[in-house]
């Protein structure tokens, strides 16, 4: 089965340019099926429904989305072979800069926006720098030299990736896409890895402490000056 | 350098072959592309962007300098192809003009010297003189295309330039396509607007997803393109008589007929 896993930050265009790349992929005839992550509230999963595409939701809730993500992708693959579908795509919640859920044989796509600014693509991280193919989104609306800018930034930060200027309104770049989709292979739940590792710092936080003061904290903690302590038991 | 591009005949939306076999378009050349919305405008322009294979929907190969092109051509993205102009692009980065067009020849690896003669040839185009010192999200919208048709001439590396509904921009449409094409680049025009559609050579007309056929441009034609090149310049000055909050002083005589010329004189 070939799974492809998309990530990107929220409203960067995930959804819009998924929708025309389907259709592309439906002509070809391809058994898809679709796992859809957010947050907590989305209404995306009734888009794919609707041009009839078996959907699997997942709201995370109190959990990390990545990490939601990546705990239950055998059970989207599950899904998947369950509707006999040649292809699994996972959709992600729109990620924090830090995480990146792409595994060592799945394709990696991420989604960009260029109107986010030239400096975007040295902020966001693992998944721009270790996914296969980034689709930039409208670009149509900003100048060619920002463009171009944008893309030799997104280069720097992942000089082997293959980049799509993809239109979520017009479908522009999604013929191009779903062929890269199809190239995906050799997906195996048993021995798959992530390519990058979700952040380990571990603290208080993370199990619920609502107070700021630093006193209150422990765990993995690092601090503005970048230094990165252990503090507990 | 690419001297050429040829489009190979595939197939409209129906599945039946276009009327044609293949267009050659060269260096330097000015084409126009027109048709109604869905008529398959944009997947033209996508298959000339991707280098088209006989592997997207319109199934049409895509030629350069007479050749199919290599792989590293096709997927590069260094080497994308085609640049675009539309009216609905702004200049969103918040920085001066001249840091920008640095920043912009860096990436391209041109000599920052380039930057006088970008903005030199920007001002050409438009009423209002930009500075290198403004900040470009202050310019206006003729300004701001200005600027974007000299640094596409002389910045971006793209032998092809598509210029995308670029009706209302305030600037000089005549001379910023002659910019293009004087500097080799090979320019596509998207248009309804009929002083860019008539001053192309050929237009290429679409239907139904295919190309229908390629129309040369007829002397009558050409004439009337004059005409409205005419009228257009005395429009650019009355506008920047109205800018300029003077009083407009203007007499629009004509007789009807395309043959003689049109007698609409603004008094400075």
């Amino acid at each position: 089965m070939n799974v492809v896993i998309v990530a990107g930050t929220p409203g960067a265009g995930k959804t819009a340019v998924l929708l025309h790349t389907l259709r592309h992929l439906l002509e070809q005839q391809k058994l898809i099926s679709i796992a859809k992550v957010d947050c907590l509230y989305t209404d995306d999963h009734i888009r794919f429904q609707k041009i009839g595409i078996p959907t699997l939701l997942g709201l995370s809730k109190d959990m990390c989305p990545d990490h939601f993500t990546i705990f239950n992708l055998s059970e989207m693959v599950e899904f998947a072979q369950k509707n006999n579908s040649d292809m699994l795509i996972v959709e992600t919640a729109g990620l924090c800069h830090r995480c990146a859920p792409y595994t060592t044989n799945s394709l990696g796509v991420c989604v960009i926006d260029a109107t986010s600014g030239p400096n975007t693509p040295l902020k966001v991280g693992p998944f721009l720098s270790t996914a296969n193919v980034v689709a930039i989104t409208k670009g149509d609306i900003i100048s060619q030299a920002e463009r171009e800018i944008f893309r030799e930034r997104i280069l720097e930060m992942n000089p082997g990736c293959r980049i799509i200027e993809a239109n979520g309104l017009t479908g522009k770049g999604a013929a191009e896409l779903a062929n890269y989709f199809s190239e995906s292979s050799g997906f195996d739940c048993e021995t798959e890895e992530l390519r990058h590792n979700a952040p380990f710092s571990i603290c208080t936080l993370c199990v619920g402490e609502t107070r700021i003061l630093k006193n209150y904290h422990r765990g993995v903690l690092r601090h503005m000056d970048g230094i990165h302590e252990y503090t507990g038991e | 350098m690419v001297q050429s591009i040829s489009i190979l005949a595939g197939q409209n939306k129906d599945g039946n072959p276009e009327h044609f076999k293949r267009i050659d378009i060269l260096r330097g050349e000015i084409v126009g592309v027109v048709g109604p919305t869905g008529s398959g405008k944009s997947a033209l322009v996508e298959d000339i962007e991707q280098l088209a294979q006989s592997d997207t929907p319109t199934h049409r190969k895509i030629l350069i300098n007479n050749m199919i092109p290599e792989q590293d051509m096709r997927f590069n993205p260094k080497k994308k192809l085609v640049a675009q102009l539309s009216q609905n692009m702004n200049f969103i980065a918040d920085m001066s003009v001249e840091e920008f067009l640095l920043l912009h020849s860096r990436c391209r690896n041109k000599n920052p010297n380039l930057i006088e003669k970008v903005i030199q040839h920007a001002n050409m185009l438009t009423g209002e003189p930009i500075k290198k010192e403004m900040n470009l999200t202050v310019l206006s919208g003729g300004q701001s295309r200005s600027l974007m048709v000299a640094d596409v001439a002389f910045i971006s590396d793209s032998p092809v330039v598509l210029i995308d509904e670029i009706e209302n921009a305030g600037i000089k449409k005549h001379e910023a396509l002659q910019l293009l094409s004087g500097y080799g680049k090979i320019v596509l025009v998207v248009t309804h607007d009929p002083l860019l559609a008539l001053l192309t050579r050929r237009r290429i007309i679409m239907e139904n997803g295919g190309i229908k056929k390629i129309f040369d441009t007829t002397g009558e034609e050409r004439l009337l393109c004059d005409m409205l090149y005419r009228i257009d310049k005395e429009l650019f000055k009355v506008r920047e008589m109205v800018r300029q909050g003077e009083e407009v002083s203007a007499c629009f005589k004509w007789d009807g007929s395309y043959s003689n010329h049109v007698d609409f004189v603004v008094q400075n």
